[in-house]
């Protein structure tokens, strides 16, 4: 059987395309030295994370300036920032995947469903998605977030929570387009089941769709966490994340400016990391996108 | 035409409907207790059912969401538990400076954000194109109260060019405009390059070429205004995607807002606030949405109203 509507895409031939592209590669470093840094932490830091130096402020109680005993300097509390950094690189991986993966598994099913189904029960997902869409989502995760403990996996689920949406509606869109196509009316006069129909022929057609989605969506879950956090209502401290390593320092941030820039940065780095791999995934995989770029 | 508004008006009165059911739900499954709260830990347990009693909070679910509906209607969204203020007043009274930060916000967007696109699409595949381009990616991966804080450190600490926070003169505006402004930019300066590249390249724009025009005519008056017509009508969905912001940028920068009610809210447990804002931030963004889908067809007749 001939599915003349689908355009092969090998993953080796992904991977080619997306190697040759510099700002991917750039993403693809960072994401490598992030996750490398949060694996290895333990063997990359001298000082651990929640260690309060001796050395670690000056004699008049003043965090330490980056130098060569402290790489990032040290925080209010005359702990290691490097350390802190690195450890911190896990929260925001650990969110990230954890809750885009939980996103992007809610998104797909309600999608898939509702355009698969339609009928009643597809109206009522699609109706539950626009209502969710009219959340204000930054105030109904810090609410959630107030509202239980924060724990790492609170926050985590609070952001899946909030972000499956926009999956939801793209997946919807897809599916109905693609149920409207003639390879699915053929496989249907040929007899074949809906289960058959929606695993291996509608799924497998939704896969670059939901790549594309599932990277760009980290980089939305890591500025999420961070903004929680920041705000003192995502991860608690003392576990370390580059939020809350800003919430807990920024009073002081115009004496030691380092606290806040340097988690700042790293924050900035991972999101714009995954942002470009997702955009060069998205015209690698999407040629109706291409010419625009 | 009048049968599309009146089904949309519908659908969004059912929508604020459900937000404001889900958003009763999970404030009266919340584990802090507010009688508590307001009551101060000395309280005997009569003080407390006392209180309890008077905020209407001894009764079950369905009348207190009941309640709270009725007076919604009315415009009357009950009364702060910890300021003994009414709700509505309160918003009223923060609403004008979050409203004066958001215009703020969208004249930053735009103005940073179209010329951005109109200039790379204009170099497409040069070296400016992709500066800008990479400048876009930063512009939306950049967390809004790093760069809040970033340009606080640099122009007001350091240059001192603006003061440091707070509420009143126009150079108190623009620091919390530009933070606000600064992610749609990225968003904006992306779709207003696709566009103007899809226009640059219409029969059109080849004829008024073949003309002889001047390229500077051509692009002012044949080519921007065809490409900012579908960029407009996203104005109005951005106005969901900053009520987020706000709560951010005014707690970095101090500013009287409803964001800043709203946080303050959410941490002493003052659930009709939490509520009341909730709503109106719901009610922007379903309006945002309802304005962006009634006036496409209008700024664009190729677009036709389903």
């Amino acid at each position: 059987m001939v599915n003349v509507a689908v355009v092969p895409v090998s993953p080796a031939g992904v991977w080619r395309r997306l190697l040759r592209r510099k700002l991917a590669l750039f993403g693809f470093a960072i994401i490598f030295m992030v996750v490398g840094g949060a694996i290895f932490a333990p063997w990359l830091v001298r000082y651990s994370p929640n260690d309060q130096l001796f050395n670690g402020l000056t004699l008049q109680g003043a965090p330490m300036p980056p130098g060569a005993d402290f790489l990032m300097g040290t925080d209010l509390l005359g702990r290691d920032l490097f350390s802190r950094i690195l450890y911190g690189a896990r929260t925001s991986l650990i969110i990230g995947v954890v809750a885009n993966g939980v996103a992007l598994i809610i998104g797909t099913l309600i999608g898939l469903t509702a355009g698969f189904l339609r009928g009643w029960i597809g109206s009522v997902l699609m109706r539950f998605t626009d209502l969710m869409m009219a959340f204000p989502a930054l105030l109904l995760a810090i609410c959630l977030a107030a509202i239980f403990q924060p724990s790492l996996w609170i926050v985590a689920m609070v952001i899946a929570s909030v972000n499956w949406v926009q999956t939801a509606r793209v997946v919807y869109t897809e599916t109905t387009s693609l149920s409207e196509r003639e390879f699915i009316a053929a496989e249907r006069t040929l007899g074949a089941s809906q289960s058959r129909i929606l695993f291996r022929h509608i799924l497998p057609h939704l896969v670059p769709t939901l790549i594309v989605w599932g990277t760009l969506g980290i980089s939305v879950t890591v500025l999420l966490e961070a903004t929680l956090s920041f705000l003192g209502v995502g991860v608690q401290p003392p576990t370390p994340s580059w939020g809350n390593i800003i919430f807990e320092n920024q009073t002081y941030f115009q004496a030691a400016p380092w606290l806040v820039f340097i988690p700042g940065a790293a924050i900035l780095l991972l999101a714009l990391a995954f942002n470009l791999v997702g955009d060069a995934l998205r015209d690698v995989l999407d040629p109706t996108q291409r010419g625009y770029d | 035409m009048a049968g599309y508004l009146l089904r949309r008006f519908f659908q969004a009165v059912l929508i604020l409907l459900g937000v404001s059911f889900i958003t009763f739900v999970l404030l009266y499954v919340l584990p802090a207790d507010p009688v508590r709260q307001i009551a101060g830990r000395a309280a005997t347990a009569q003080t407390v059912e006392n209180i309890r009693e008077q905020l209407g909070l001894d009764q079950p679910f369905l009348v207190q969401y009941g309640r709270y509906l009725a007076g919604l209607i009315q415009g009357d969204m009950g009364r702060s538990y910890l300021q003994k203020t009414e709700v509505a007043a309160l918003i009223a009274s923060r609403l004008p400076a979050t409203l004066l930060l958001m215009a703020g916000g969208i004249v930053c967007e735009l103005l940073i954000g179209l010329t951005f696109g109109v200039i790379a699409a204009i170099y497409r595949g040069r070296p400016l194109d992709q500066g800008l381009m990479v400048t876009s990616f930063i512009a939306v991966s950049a967390p809004q109260f790093v760069v809040g804080l970033l340009l606080l450190y640099v122009f007001a600490v350091q240059l001192g060019w603006f003061p440091i926070g707070g509420y009143g003169t126009f150079a108190h505006l623009v620091l919390p405009a530009v933070t606000l402004g600064i992610m749609g930019s990225g968003w904006y300066s992306r779709m207003m390059r696709s566009s103007m590249i899809e226009v640059l390249r219409q029969d059109y724009i080849r004829t008024a070429r073949a003309k002889g025009l001047t390229r500077a005519r051509i692009l002012s008056r044949h080519a921007l205004p065809n490409a900012i017509l579908p960029i407009i009508a996203m104005i109005g969905i951005d106005i969901g995607i900053f009520m987020g912001g706000l709560v951010v940028v005014e707690s970095v920068f101090g500013w009287p807002g409803i964001g800043q009610l709203a946080w303050q809210a959410i941490q002493r447990v003052d659930i009709p606030i939490i509520m009341g804002v909730t709503m109106v931030s719901a009610t922007a963004i379903v309006l945002g949405n309802l304005l962006a889908d009634v006036i496409t067809p209008f700024i664009d007749p190729r677009i036709k109203m389903r």
